[in-house]
């Protein structure tokens, strides 16, 4: 039984030269406890699969059509008071800038207490005592001494944490996490993530983890979205993605990273760039820089099918 | 030019013994105190940011050195001192073997290094059309003898970049973060340079476009002989582009070695973390552990070696006494540890 699932969302951008459709067709679901991967480039649709699970889409963009259910309730069209409790309690947001996310004003504890006493049926005084334990369990040192301290005080790494923190500690069963060490240096991001990865397990979470970083989600996925243009391209098992990609832009987008173990003298790269949405190509939308497109890829479109362990929207694997 | 001119160029470049870049003992200083009078009331002297502390190394000519490490190391003030965008705080920079300072004032000499930075959204001139940015150092230096010759350098640039000529009449916003960074990297070779610093030229691009950009730059060293000085904070994008690589911490250098010697068998401490914290794309399921702490802050660098207190081989020595840097194989590594034999 999934506890998030999302079934043919669409998302709209009006705008006065016509409709911009920045998410179409996109489904699926996740597991309590499991860790799903996004990842594509900029403007493919990760960040705002996220935002429309949240519902913090930025206006005027709106849900067209389809549906988001979690545990099975629907949760795309809640007035706003209702999903602003949900969004505390049930599911956690985790974005790119710490800074953005926490109030310069307010001290950390004050941030994390009022949190859960506001989702929690804890008082006041209990709700000290646990930011201090999420502190601790978050890394961050004399948790006891620092919780009076503002976000200013912090480092780039540490304030990352106390999001964390922040996100996790009305314990929601659905995390969102937009490119959450994009921002940090690669030592930080290495202890960030085995931090995530412990406590999803740990505690049953389940986790959508949106970044362009494929080694971030090779460590910490078990299955990865491959999104491009708007819709999911390849979703699977996170070992058969990365090594044996069944889409053709997925196989380019894992060819493309630069290895760590080897020189190559040229790096397989992708010609050309992303549609923009204004102009996406009938059929599909990869067919102008696919090196194996062939008649119907250029008609019609295809959707996700079999192919070999993963699923992969692309008409090599039609049956 | 045609292209056995092009190719003579390139070997004549690379024949020459002289270093393109010499940097001896290099360090620059910021001071970042607060205004006078509040530093008055509050009793608290000078507080200077030590960005780059004593670096040297050398680039020959033909060759990309990388110098690579996590944000506030002071790579790219090194990348800003290469090309004399800083003065120096001590030491010397040389570029072919003449004091940099005295190079720069000459335009035929300046015209022999050129830049490109990170963001090609923000180093482009939103109000310019593309040729007129990628002909402003041709113009500059007065390498165009007429407005038609200029108009055809300019068309022979966008095609060496993998653009149109016709892209010329357009503005930088009606092209992708990629497209871009190639123009940035036409305006460079604009003037005919023989030295690029390129700070972070990918950093702000996705992997797919990353690799179109870092297979461009390869094929233009080959064919034009270019000396490289590469900022990058990827480990994995440096080994594909260097020949030696620099890892840099808290305004020094730690480690300087050929890029294989760099992967096969890095030596100092925080080389082996920096390595070591790199997501594993492999799977190979091996458990990481991550080097725990911060980097600290350069205005109150820790005593002794910077790396002390996130170090695993840490000891009093190391507290008290900053390494030198020394010839280990043929690397060169500042770290009593790898000195004693302890790493």
């Amino acid at each position: 039984m999934s506890l998030l699932d999302v079934k043919n969302l669409r998302v709209e951008f009006p705008t006065r030269r016509g409709t911009l459709v920045a998410l179409d067709d996109v489904s699926f679901s996740i597991a309590p406890g499991e860790i799903l991967g996004v990842v594509g480039e900029s403007g493919a649709g990760k960040s705002m699969t996220g935002a429309a699970i949240i519902g913090l889409l930025e206006p005027p963009g709106r849900i067209a059509g389809g549906e988001i259910r979690l545990d099975g309730k629907r949760i795309d069209n809640l007035p706003y008071e209702e999903m602003r409790r949900i969004r505390g309690r049930q599911i956690g947001a985790i974005f790119q800038d710490p800074l953005t996310t926490l109030n310069p004003l307010y001290t950390i504890g004050r941030q994390l207490a009022e949190t859960m006493t506001t989702h929690l049926p804890i008082g006041p005084g209990e709700a000290r005592e646990r930011a201090i334990g999420w502190l601790e369990l978050v890394g961050i040192p004399a948790a006891r001494e620092r919780i009076d301290s503002y976000p200013h005080e912090f480092s780039g790494g540490m304030r990352q944490r106390v999001v964390i923190a922040l996100a996790l500690c009305a314990e929601p069963r659905l995390i969102v996490a937009d490119e959450p060490t994009t921002a940090l240096d690669v030592s930080i991001q290495a202890q960030v993530i085995a931090l995530l990865k412990s406590l999803a397990r740990e505690k049953g979470t389940a986790m959508m983890l949106v970044t362009h970083d494929m080694g971030v989600i090779a460590e910490t996925a078990d299955r990865v979205a491959v999104m491009y243009a708007g819709r999911i391209v390849e979703i699977g098992p996170v070992r058969e993605v990365v090594k044996h990609a069944n889409h053709p832009y997925a196989q380019g987008l894992m060819g493309s990273i630069p290895p760590l173990d080897r020189r190559v003298d040229r790096l397989q790269q992708i010609d050309g760039a992303m549609p923009r949405l204004s102009a996406i190509p009938p059929g599909c939308a990869y067919n102008p820089r696919c090196p194996q497109a062939f008649d119907r890829c250029r008609v019609q479109r295809p959707e996700l099918m079999p192919a070999g362990a993963t699923d992969a929207a692309c008409w090599l694997h039609a049956p | 030019m045609s292209a056995a001119a092009e190719a003579r160029l390139a070997e004549a470049r690379r024949a020459d013994l002289t270093p393109m870049l010499e940097v001896e003992e290099v360090a620059r200083y910021f001071d970042v105190s607060r205004p006078l009078l509040q530093r008055l009331m509050a009793r608290e002297g000078r507080r200077i940011l030590r960005a780059v502390d004593g670096i040297s190394f050398a680039i020959p000519k033909g060759t990309t050195l990388s110098l690579v490490g996590e944000s506030g190391c002071g790579k790219s003030t090194v990348a800003r001192l290469a090309v004399g965008l800083y003065p120096t705080t001590r030491g010397r920079v040389l570029f072919d073997g003449q004091d940099l300072a005295r190079a720069r004032a000459d335009s035929a000499q300046r015209s022999r290094m050129q830049m490109i930075f990170q963001d090609p959204y923000a180093s482009l001139n939103p109000r310019w059309r593309v040729a007129d940015i990628i002909a402003e150092p041709i113009r500059a230096f007065g390498l165009a003898p007429s407005r038609v010759q200029e108009a055809a350098r300019v068309a022979e640039l966008l095609t060496q970049v993998g653009l149109s000529p016709l892209d010329g009449a357009k503005f930088p916003h009606e092209f992708s973060g990629g497209q871009r960074q190639r123009i940035s990297i036409a305006r460079a070779l604009s003037s005919n340079p023989e030295f690029l610093v390129c700070d972070e030229p990918t950093s702000a691009l996705d992997v797919s476009v990353q690799a179109q950009i870092l297979n461009l730059m390869k094929k233009l060293q080959a064919r034009l002989g270019l000396t490289f000085l590469f900022i990058s904070h990827n480990l994995a994008v440096v080994r594909q582009v260097s020949d030696r690589i620099g890892v840099m911490y808290l305004g020094k250098l730690v480690e300087l070695a050929p890029a294989e010697t760099l992967f096969t068998t890095p030596r100092h401490p925080y080389t082996r973390a920096l390595m070591e914290a790199i997501p594993d794309l492999g799977m190979t399921g091996r458990v990481r552990t991550p080097v725990g702490g911060e980097v600290p802050s350069p205005i109150s660098p820790p005593s002794g070696c910077a790396f002390h207190p996130r170090c695993p081989l840490a000891n009093d020595r190391c507290r008290a006494e900053a390494p030198v840097m020394r010839a280990a194989g043929d690397a060169q590594v500042a770290c009593h540890a790898v000195d004693e034999g302890r790493g």
